[in-house]
């Protein structure tokens, strides 16, 4: 039980997915203009990781690792899959994401609306396929930690969007050089909270 | 229409300077930080992206009127997948060095946006030729940027130009050390912003209006 409340603690603070593994930048800058949106997306992630990452781990675990195919019988004994996972990864998170763009075009379409190309692209969002990857590369031993890992890393993301959101709501009232406006000082506040998190990096749960 | 027409012109030289994908489209952020500590993974990641989008753009172009709408996400990512496996072996092949160095990076292409914002709003409506054509012209965009964070990071960050030590051993006997900064992704945001204000300020039509 410990376990599964360290990996989920560290997952939003210390492992996060923007500040320090800077997975899934681009719908990060792209849809943090206003905090409602952006929570939108935030909520979009959440859910699509807690659904792929499971999923991804119990493909993985009865499908694909040397020897997972043993429950069909003696002769799939030396079965090694593995070089299939990314295949199977994108597979997975691209018929999700699929499914989470037909369920907000139904119910809410003015989020639909408003969050755009950015939708169909949480397919490609780092975010998404580097937990999927970091949850092989970190072995975790059970569904419970496969669990906590997509969740805590999904809010760590969410997090960090609806919090720069907030920033930049703000900045609009600030005199920021006409070039640098918009996307410009956008790049430099996410630098500096980059920063700031570091400071987590070096905390021991 | 004749192949290089000033329309197809047109395709290739915007991504460079008004239509950029990294500062003013603003996709395929993640590898542009993580790669570019150095300048020669920088170049190798912006040629094999290049040619990742031209060829998966002609490729889902020429498909385009055959994909059902509902899974063409499926669809486009096979393709990229496929496009991303052969790059990767191909490397393997030839500059073993510099595959190893992007390690886990040149697997993500398949998630770089670039590719798919680029199969989404272009190759989804227009011929091949074209496509392939806005496909080059982005990844040169991509590469430029690339190189020119690598090149400023790799200097200041080490004293260095592709592995070539290029600042004066007398510099550092005289109290220069090279920026620890500059080694770190964060700086690479910074840079980032930096860069696109300078660019914004030589081309006012980008400014963002409030």
């Amino acid at each position: 039980m410990q376990d599964i409340v360290n990996i989920f603690i560290r997952a939003i603070f210390i492992d996060n997915m923007i500040f320090a593994l800077f997975l899934g930048m681009c719908s990060y800058l792209a849809v943090s203009k206003t905090v409602k949106t952006s929570l939108g997306l935030g909520i979009a992630v959440v859910f699509v990781q807690v659904i792929t990452v499971p999923v991804n781990y119990l493909l993985l675990k009865y499908v694909m690792k040397p020897g997972a195919l043993e429950w069909l019988g003696e002769s799939f004994k030396d079965v090694d899959l593995s070089f299939l996972s990314f295949m199977v990864f994108i597979a997975t998170i691209a018929a999700m994401t699929q499914l989470v763009e037909m369920l907000i075009e139904k119910f809410t379409p003015a989020l639909y609306n408003s969050l755009g190309i950015f939708l169909p692209l949480i397919a490609v969002n780092c975010a998404i396929l580097g937990g999927s990857l970091f949850m092989e590369q970190r072995e975790y031993k059970n569904i419970g930690e496969v669990l906590s890992w997509g969740l805590g890393s999904g809010i760590g993301w969410a997090l960090a969007i609806v919090s720069l959101a907030a920033i930049r709501e703000k900045l609009k009232y600030n005199k920021i050089p006409a070039p640098l406006r918009g996307i410009g000082i956008t790049f430099i506040v996410t630098g500096l909270m980059g920063l700031a998190f570091m400071s987590f990096m070096g905390i021991k749960i | 229409m004749s192949i290089f027409s000033s329309k197809n012109f047109k395709l290739l030289s915007s991504p460079l300077n008004l239509q950029n994908p990294i500062t003013v489209q603003i996709l395929g952020i993640c590898s542009a930080l993580a790669v570019t500590v150095k300048l020669k993974p920088a170049i190798v990641m912006g040629l094999s992206v290049m040619v990742v989008t031209a060829i998966s753009n002609l490729v889902i172009s020429a498909m385009r009127n055959y994909i059902p709408p509902r899974i063409r996400i499926i669809v486009q990512l096979v393709v990229v997948a496929t496009m991303v496996i052969l790059v990767d072996q191909l490397l393997r092949a030839f500059v073993y060095d510099v595959s190893k160095q992007l390690s886990v990076y040149v697997g993500l292409i398949i998630t770089n946006c670039i590719i798919m914002g680029r199969l989404e709003a272009f190759a989804m409506g227009n011929k091949p030729w074209p496509s392939f054509v806005d496909g080059i012209g982005n990844g040169l965009g991509y590469a430029m940027i690339l190189i020119v964070i690598g090149f400023i990071r790799e200097l200041f960050g080490s004293g260095a130009v592709l592995g070539y030590n290029v600042v004066p051993k007398s510099f550092y006997d005289f109290g220069y050390i090279n920026n620890g900064m500059m080694i770190m992704p964060t700086m690479a945001l910074i840079l980032v912003g930096v860069i696109i204000w300078i660019q914004r300020s030589f081309n006012k039509e980008l400014i963002e209006k409030d």
